[in-house]
């Protein structure tokens, strides 16, 4: 029987829904409303969330003492670089997985999944050291590399989420057909997992791109993406709250918009095989 | 040519023996079907012929060369799965050409053999389409048009039919029966169907527990059962098994009689019917008999007995099967 929902019950909770997601919001409201202020308002106390005298120089301002391009070029490069990468090396791991396990496959996911619950601040000197040694330090590829890394398992656990949903028998008539290993990848398995694999690239894209410690750790200037370019505004000189709100909102705006674009997509790749 | 032997096959998962060790030749352009109940190993064995599984030991040679190790594409054998297994993200034309891509085959001729196939099986319509607009009989003929383009030295079936429904399962029955004819190639069919075994094959083989319990035509099969379980596995209804004195009286532990071979009005078997279902062309009855247990009896359609009707019943003597203890037939 459906559990009966009142009108008052309804209210509730829509307005306790609605109230949760602007706290979650906020942050992001706060930030985009006060990229549009000027310095005096954005400190003004008590705080004001609307200011009266709206303007759009700290973007200008923002836009001629860095370079944006540049940053955001970056951005582009490790998030879908370290996602490529990671997705040629987690097709085949995740086809292993899920069509020949193991006795021990179940516990080698664990142990990949629980790599990602490791603090990164404990690796970060040994990293370091590492990229200086290996000159990978501020390289592109030095940080595609990492980010690939960190998050190789959740690509892996998610695409063998996709592949499990997959019927052996399909892969076996490929082979049947005279497919080789690469062959019924590529044109079997592959083109059957595209809605998977679609939202796999895009939640790695975007968590690549938000990342923050390892990106500002591991660069200096030349291969910094969007999250250095936010830091490099609290200067010692001091915070400059809407010129950093402003650059924020230009960091976050691209991704933003990616993920409000793809909602109906990441939504059901994350849910893809809960429900049958 | 295709020409398959099994030697001493033993197939293993682990510490259970699926196949504990099954030799059999399978001739050239034979319809050979291995029938049995679920888990009898029929697929696994199925599978071990196409290459899908390893043997844990034996060998496999089929046209005389060994093929035990070879991968199931070098095995040149095309399967019918019973989930048809088609590509979903492709067309018709590209399910069935498939075989052919892999195979290094040219557009052109690739083309031409998907168009022969699609004639032979009525699918020229539907060429276009992809395997989730089609109905259960035409993805399972999608699959037979993909097997077919291989032409490949035998056709393996795992229970392809099971998956139909019980009208479009008789006319697909046929339609391979007629694929058979005309192509000539060795067939292996895999089916828990009896009357599917009974009706397609040129030999059935007879699984029980990874053994095989016999081989033969159907209806040697159906004439002289080799032991209890073939005997009361072949034909429909079941064959009737008796033990006890009357089993005695003919010199055996069990005796089986067929339902269609047991007379009514006269003899020495009396009994009440339990239960009479008329099929239109026969009725079958369920007879509580007199010392000897529930007996399936065929009877004619017209008949017009009826439950609760006391019968008397007499075996059709050169029709009795004799069985020892073991459940050996005996001669």
């Amino acid at each position: 029987m459906a559990r009966a929902v009142t009108p008052r019950r309804k209210l509730l909770l829509t307005a306790s829904a609605w109230s949760v997601a602007l706290l979650i919001f906020f942050p992001v409201l706060w930030t985009v409303l006060t990229s549009f202020k000027t310095e005096v308002s954005a400190v003004a106390s008590p705080p004001q969330l609307f200011s009266a005298d709206w303007t759009l120089e700290n973007y200008a301002e923002v836009w001629q003492r860095s370079d944006y391009p540049r940053f955001f070029w970056n951005s582009v490069v490790l998030s879908v670089g370290s996602t490529l990468l990671g997705l040629v090396i987690a097709i085949p791991a995740a086809w292993s997985m899920a069509f020949v396990p193991g006795t021990r496959t179940r516990d080698l996911l664990m142990w990949m999944l629980s790599t990602k619950m490791m603090p990164a601040a404990a690796v970060l000197i040994p990293m370091y050291l590492i990229f200086q040694r290996t000159g990978l330090f501020d390289s592109r590829l030095g940080l595609v590399l990492a980010l690939m890394l960190m998050n190789l398992p959740v690509i892996v656990w998610m695409l063998y989420t996709y592949f499990k949903e997959i019927p052996a028998e399909i892969l076996e008539a490929a082979r049947m057909d005279g497919a080789n290993l690469w062959s019924e990848i590529l044109y079997v398995l592959t083109p059957m997992a595209v809605p998977g694999i679609a939202s796999t690239v895009l939640l790695n894209v975007i968590l690549a791109w938000n990342e923050a410690f390892w990106t500002i750790t591991l660069t200096t200037t030349k291969a910094a993406p969007l999250s250095a370019f936010i830091a490099s505004f609290s200067a010692p000189q001091g915070l400059f709250y809407a010129k950093l709100s402003a650059a924020s909102t230009m960091a976050i705006a691209p991704i933003l918009i990616l993920g409000w674009f793809s909602q109906k997509q990441l939504v059901r790749g994350l849910t893809f095989g809960a429900v049958k | 040519m295709g020409k398959i032997t099994l030697k001493s096959v033993r197939k293993a998962f682990g510490e259970v023996d699926v196949i504990p060790g099954i030799d059999l030749g399978i001739e050239d352009g034979e319809f050979v079907v291995f029938v049995g109940p679920s888990g009898c190993g029929k697929s696994t064995l199925l599978r071990l012929i196409a290459g899908l599984e390893d043997v844990t030991s034996g060998t496999i040679t089929i046209d005389g060369k060994d093929m035990t190790e070879l991968p199931p594409a070098q095995r040149g054998l095309a399967m019918v799965f019973q989930s048809y297994a088609l590509y979903p993200h492709m067309s018709v034309r590209k399910n069935i050409a498939f075989p052919l891509k892999m195979a290094g085959v040219s557009p052109e001729e690739q083309e031409r053999k998907v168009q022969a196939a699609a004639k032979v099986l009525n699918l020229g319509d539907y060429l276009d389409r992809r395997p989730g607009q089609l109905s259960g009989g035409q993805r399972q003929r999608v699959a037979i048009g993909r097997a077919i383009v291989r032409e490949p030295k035998a056709f393996l079936f795992d229970e392809p039919l099971s998956n139909l429904d019980a009208a479009l399962r008789v006319s697909m029955r046929q339609e391979i029966s007629e694929l058979h004819q005309n192509l000539k190639t060795t067939m292996i069919y895999v089916t828990h169907d009896q009357v599917e075994a009974m009706t397609m094959a040129d030999k059935i083989v007879v699984l029980n527990a990874g053994r095989i319990e016999q081989v033969g035509s159907p209806m040697e099969l159906y004439r002289s059962p080799a032991n209890l379980f073939v005997a009361g596995f072949i034909g429909s209804p079941k064959m009737n098994l008796i033990e006890g004195a009357e089993a005695a009286r003919h010199g055996a532990a069990t005796i089986g009689i067929r339902p269609e071979h047991i007379d009514i009005g006269r003899g020495d078997w009396h009994g009440v019917v339990g239960l009479s279902e008329h099929l239109g062309s026969d009725t079958f009855l369920k007879v509580m008999a007199d010392g000897l247990g529930t007996l399936t009896v065929r009877a004619d359609g017209e008949v017009s007995i009826k439950a609760g009707d006391r019968i008397r019943m007499s075996p059709q003597p050169d029709k009795i099967h004799r069985f020892d203890k073991d459940g050996k037939a005996l001669a």
